[in-house]
């Protein structure tokens, strides 16, 4: 019996408890940056495609919803011919994130994508791509990485040396 | 050859005692009983150099010694009681730490790299433990190289193994590819910019334990190797049947590696079978059903109805089609109206091949067995461009007999880098007899160059130097006979002698003169191995039917419709010819998957399967059948096997229900009842209904991605898997995980080996059989079964006519397959036309190189550049053989050259 009225009394307190709920969608809800909502890809600090088309998120996704198709421009610079996410069987895992060696696939804090036909949630490269650096700004993979793509010479990365003289005998 | 005792060994690896073959070096033998020693620079067919430094162990001097000593285990012969340690702190630690050295230079490219998913480098550094790079300091460039347009060069990612060039120069005979500069500045490559000439590059690609060198024609669909639904398969662009692993991705065949057979192709395939897959890709493929001048009204089974319920019906089989699908053609046809889709000469000099090689007397070599051979004649053939691995495995046979002699040095056979030292320039003797220079002259101990009339000639008279009982050719010259009488003297020495020929002179006498010499070299301890190569990929197949041929068909046939199966007639014969063949026909059924002119003909054409898109039985030029699986079923419901829509056909004339159509399992049993001299093709593959603990096999690796998304844009919700009623194998990443049988394989992965390297998990031990034994059963026989002796119609001497030319066909590695040269990698090396003449001739025409000469031959006429030869006798032209752009011939041919006048 007394626990009974407890109970009453407490949820009669929490009247005038701050509310938890808020008024969504007229109220928006404040996420953090590194909440996993929907996925982008991004740009490199150039604005070139940061997807190189390696197939690392679509090997790490554990309901195998990315598709892609690698191709390559007249200067050797990898990028997907079509990247196909297939929302209604993704997860939000975020692995795809955590393989992506050049930082293009983000999870971003938006998770509004409800849609009333499943064939809607199928998005394609130019629904995925965003004109953005997204959370890692400065970064180019092809600055750090040994092929030289039309992004540089060869050799003129960070951290490289300039081109071997294979006719010299200079140690 | 001589049976050499195996000793075995008792070895002790982290003090367990396990059993070793002596005569092996250490880090085979680790890899041969399971366990995982990372290595670079060690190839299991190129042998040992120790360069990379990578498989080091802990080696003591006996079980109470503690201290030891690092050693290189690919150094290291195996020695009974021998101490070894793997797990050694200090082993563990130097391998580390090495791999940590080869990679300081190695670039971030793995995203971009090619290699990435079945890269040895990948796996050896995960293997070693070195999982983050402390080495902060700037990397080593290098400039890259146009290579061709097969192979890609990335040099950057190069870790020094030497790999390459130890493939490339020493195993395969390359002199474009070697090592430039010094010290930690080595380069890998051209001495400059250029196409890589060797048959083999291709092999750059697997060889390669990094992305230094990968094939180019993948990284224009690229896909990775988990990512690929795969299925073995057989090379269908010569007669030797290598074998394949064939990669399917978005319903387009991706790559072609090669899939190891110790029997057949061992570790390497040429590059004709790598890169000239593209065909299955290719847009021109036939998609629809087309019938034309029928009632359009119908549908096609109603059309297919009338025209086969009606009339009389004959059916032309295929050389490049499978065993089945001939089959289901003679059955629907019948066997009094099945003929092969080849002209009579040819049917004949593979008639005389199989009579052969089918008869007992000689013995017929494997691959591998004629990379044991020590001595060789190659008789009016040129391997390297009809049957270009059988010139890789010449190249290792030469090299036999210093090896042989080697051995008295107490060098051990893996220990290459030292018998190359010792043996130098030495080599076995290799004799080439050719109309015209030959890419092994350059091994030859003698070459002859005569037409091929004077070849066979040649042959006989080494036969009648060999045996008393042979017969004598007649007013023979007397440096022709000197020849012989040299080449008869080696081979009578030699304890394992192989002579080579085939069809590629389209001359039946110097087949039979072949035989002669084998015939001649049998003695009670020694059966001379005879090696043919025949045109195409079931050229043996479509032989061992005994069918007659196209002429036959041409000569005296009445019939109102006529099925042809997977075949250009108009690259049979000359073009009037075929036009008046066919047209005495009403309908013209076409079964094939290429437009082509006989399909411009057809009535009615329909689609069919290609070696990826479907399963078949092929037999190769050693009698041995081999069976291909279906890649990946097509997304046409269309295209199907030719075998399929034949045997759809008895529905419409023989009135079969359609759930009494035959599958391939009883096809293959109806085929060995009604002809069964092929019996054992139904044992070549397991049946359909094969399962392992109730399980398929799966086509795709279990890392395979994108199944919920690949067709997500036409239907999101995903289609059920097909289902294969024809095969053991799956289209699915799931079922049996370990290793199945030898002739399922469809992909080489074993835990922590992502690479092709995995393979030593699937053999017995390394470099032997597959688990189960190799794939492939032998048809031919090796017991006496025909009582065929010596040959002896000799042909006449050859003798220039004068205004007369007599045509050599010049096969072209890249060109003379019908099919591989819808490849564009394959077409952009495949030569324009040209005519080949001698020193003789070209004074004579008063013509220099690349003037325009007029061939005629028969009704064809064609202005032709002429190509200056040293070699190529007097009345003698060499023409490509079967280039595309050259118009159809049927050979042997003679004709005319005039100069055509400015």
């Amino acid at each position: 019996m007394i626990s009974l009225l407890r109970t009453m009394g407490l949820t009669f307190l929490h009247m005038f408890r701050k509310r938890e709920t808020i008024q969504y969608p007229e109220e928006k809800v404040v996420l953090h940056p590194r909440w996993r909502g929907r996925i982008v890809l991004t740009r490199d600090p150039d604005m070139g495609e940061r997807c190189v088309g390696c197939y690392l998120c679509a090997a790490a996704c554990p309901v195998d919803c990315i598709s892609l198709q690698a191709t390559e421009d007249e200067n050797g610079r990898r990028y997907p011919e079509f990247f196909r996410i297939n929302f209604s069987r993704c997860i939000f895992c975020g692995y795809c994130e955590e393989a992506c060696p050049t930082y293009a696939i983000q999870l971003i804090p938006d998770f509004e994508m409800g849609e009333y036909n499943r064939q809607n949630l199928v998005y394609e490269k130019e629904d995925l791509l965003i004109n953005s650096e997204g959370k890692y700004p400065g970064y180019n993979y092809y600055k750090v990485a040994g092929l030289a793509a039309g992004v540089k010479g060869k050799g003129e990365g960070e951290n490289e040396e300039p081109p071997v003289d294979i006719r010299s005998l200079i140690p | 050859m001589p049976l050499a005792v195996i000793i075995m060994a008792i070895i002790y690896i982290d003090k367990k005692p396990f059993e070793a073959k002596a005569g092996k070096n250490l880090l085979e033998t680790c890899l041969t009983l399971g366990f995982n020693l990372p290595y670079f620079c060690w190839h299991p067919a190129m042998g040992s150099v120790g360069a990379c430094r990578q498989c080091a162990v802990r080696l003591y001097k006996d079980e109470n010694d503690t201290t030891g000593r690092l050693v290189m285990s690919c150094m290291e012969g195996i020695r009974d009681n021998m101490y070894v340690s793997l797990d050694d702190p200090v082993a563990r630690d130097f391998r580390s730490q090495n791999m940590e050295w080869l990679m300081t230079n190695h670039p971030h490219d793995c995203a971009v790299c090619d290699e990435g998913g079945s890269c040895h480098l990948q796996d050896m550094t995960v293997m070693t433990g070195h999982s983050y790079r402390r080495f902060r300091y700037p990397k080593r460039t290098y400039k890259n190289q146009y290579l061709g347009p097969f192979i890609n060069h990335e040099m950057n990612r190069c870790i020094q193994c030497y790999r390459c060039v130890r493939f490339y120069k020493d195993y395969a005979g390359g002199k474009d590819l070697d090592v430039f500069a010094a010290h930690d500045h080595v380069y890998f490559g051209r001495e400059k910019d250029g196409i890589l000439e060797n048959e083999f590059s291709g092999n750059l690609a697997e060889v390669c334990p990094t992305g230094v060198f990968t094939d180019k024609t993948l990284k224009q669909h690229y896909t990775r190797k988990w990512d690929m639904t795969m299925a073995p398969s057989i090379c269908q662009h010569c007669s030797l049947g290598c074998n394949i692993i064939a990669g399917e991705r978005y319903g387009e065949l991706r790559q072609i590696t090669s899939r190891y057979n110790s029997e057949v192709n061992g570790y390497f395939i040429c590059d004709r079978g790598r890169f000239g897959y593209e065909f299955v890709n290719d847009v021109t493929r036939i998609q629809q059903p087309l019938i034309r001048n029928g009632n359009t009204g119908q549908s096609l089974f109603e059309n297919l109805k009338t025209v086969l319920s009606a009339g009389k019906m004959i059916g032309i089989g295929s050389p490049r089609a499978t065993l089945e699908a001939n089959f289901a053609l003679r059955q629907l046809v019948g066997k009094q109206n099945f003929y092969q889709g080849i002209p009579e000469h040819e049917a004949c000099l593979i008639q005389t091949v199989l009579e052969t090689s089918n008869g007992g007397h000689v013995h017929t070599p494997s691959l591998s067995e004629t990379e044991q051979a020590d001595v060789v004649l190659i008789l009016g053939e040129d391997p390297t461009n009809s049957a270009p691995r059988l010139a890789l495995a010449l190249r290792q046979a030469v090299r036999k007999k210093p090896l042989d002699n080697a051995s008295q040095a107490n060098i051990p056979a893996w220990h290459d880098a030292a018998l190359r030292e010792l043996i130098q320039d030495e080599k076995g003797e290799l004799f080439v007899a050719y109309p015209i220079e030959t890419k092994l002259d350059e091994l030859a101990a003698g070459t002859f160059r005569a037409a091929p009339d004077d070849i066979a000639r040649l042959g006989f008279a080494i036969a009648d130097c060999l045996s008393d009982a042979a017969p004598i050719p007649l007013r023979m010259d007397d440096h022709v006979l000197e020849t012989a009488r040299n080449i008869a003297a080696v081979l009578q020495k030699a304890e394992r002698p192989l002579i080579v020929s085939g069809t590629s002179l389209h001359n039946v006498d110097v087949i039979k003169a072949a035989f002669n010499i084998a015939l001649a070299l049998q003695t009670d301890q020694r059966k001379a191995a005879l090696c043919f190569t025949l045109p195409e990929c079931n050229s043996v197949g479509l032989g061992m039917m005994h069918a007659p041929s196209l002429d036959t068909a041409m000569e005296d046939v009445d019939a109102d419709t006529i099925v042809i199966l997977e075949n250009d007639l108009y690259r049979r014969g000359a073009k009037q010819a075929i036009d008046g063949f066919l047209a005495k026909f009403k309908n013209i059924i076409v079964l094939d998957h290429l437009h082509h002119a006989t399909t411009g003909k057809a009535t009615i054409l329909l689609p069919v399967a290609t070696f990826a898109e479907g399963e078949g039985t092929l037999v190769n030029n050693e009698g041995r059948a081999q069976r291909f699986f279906q890649v990946f079923m097509p997304k046409n419901e269309n295209i199907r096997e030719s075998w399929r829509w034949l045997d759809e056909f008895h529905q419409f004339c023989q009135g079969k229900m359609p759930d009494e159509l035959n599958e391939l399992d009883h096809l293959l049993e109806e085929l060995v009842t009604v002809m069964p001299q092929f019996k054992g093709v139904e044992t070549v593959a397991p049946p359909s209904g094969f399962r392992i603990n109730g399980q398929r096999i799966p086509r795709e690796p279990h890392r395979f991605s994108g199944r919920t998304s690949m067709q997500a844009n036409v239907a999101v919700s995903e289609p059920k898997p097909p289902e294969d009623t024809d095969s053991p194998l799956s289209y699915t990443m799931e079922g049996y995980r370990g290793i199945p049988p030898a002739p399922l394989i469809p992909f080489y992965w074993s835990p922590g080996w992502n690479s092709g390297q995995s393979l030593h998990k699937y053999q017995i031990e390394v470099g032997g059989p597959l688990h189960g034994g190799d794939p492939g059963k032998r048809l031919f026989h090796e017991d006496l079964v025909s009582k065929a002796g010596f040959q002896d119609n000799i042909p006449c001497a050859f003798k220039p006519h004068n205004g007369e030319t007599v045509f050599v066909p010049v096969s072209h590695i890249f060109g003379s397959d019908e099919l591989s040269v819808y490849s564009p990698s394959v077409t952009s090396r495949t030569p324009k036309p040209y005519v080949m003449i001698g020193r003789q001739d070209a004074a004579r025409l008063q013509v220099t190189e690349g003037d325009l000469l007029n061939v005629r031959i028969g009704g064809v006429a064609m202005d032709l550049p002429v190509k200056g030869s040293d070699a190529l006798p007097e009345g003698l032209a060499g023409i490509p053989f079967n280039l595309p752009s050259m118009p159809g011939l049927s050979w042997p041919c003679k004709g005319t050259l005039t100069l055509l006048k400015p």
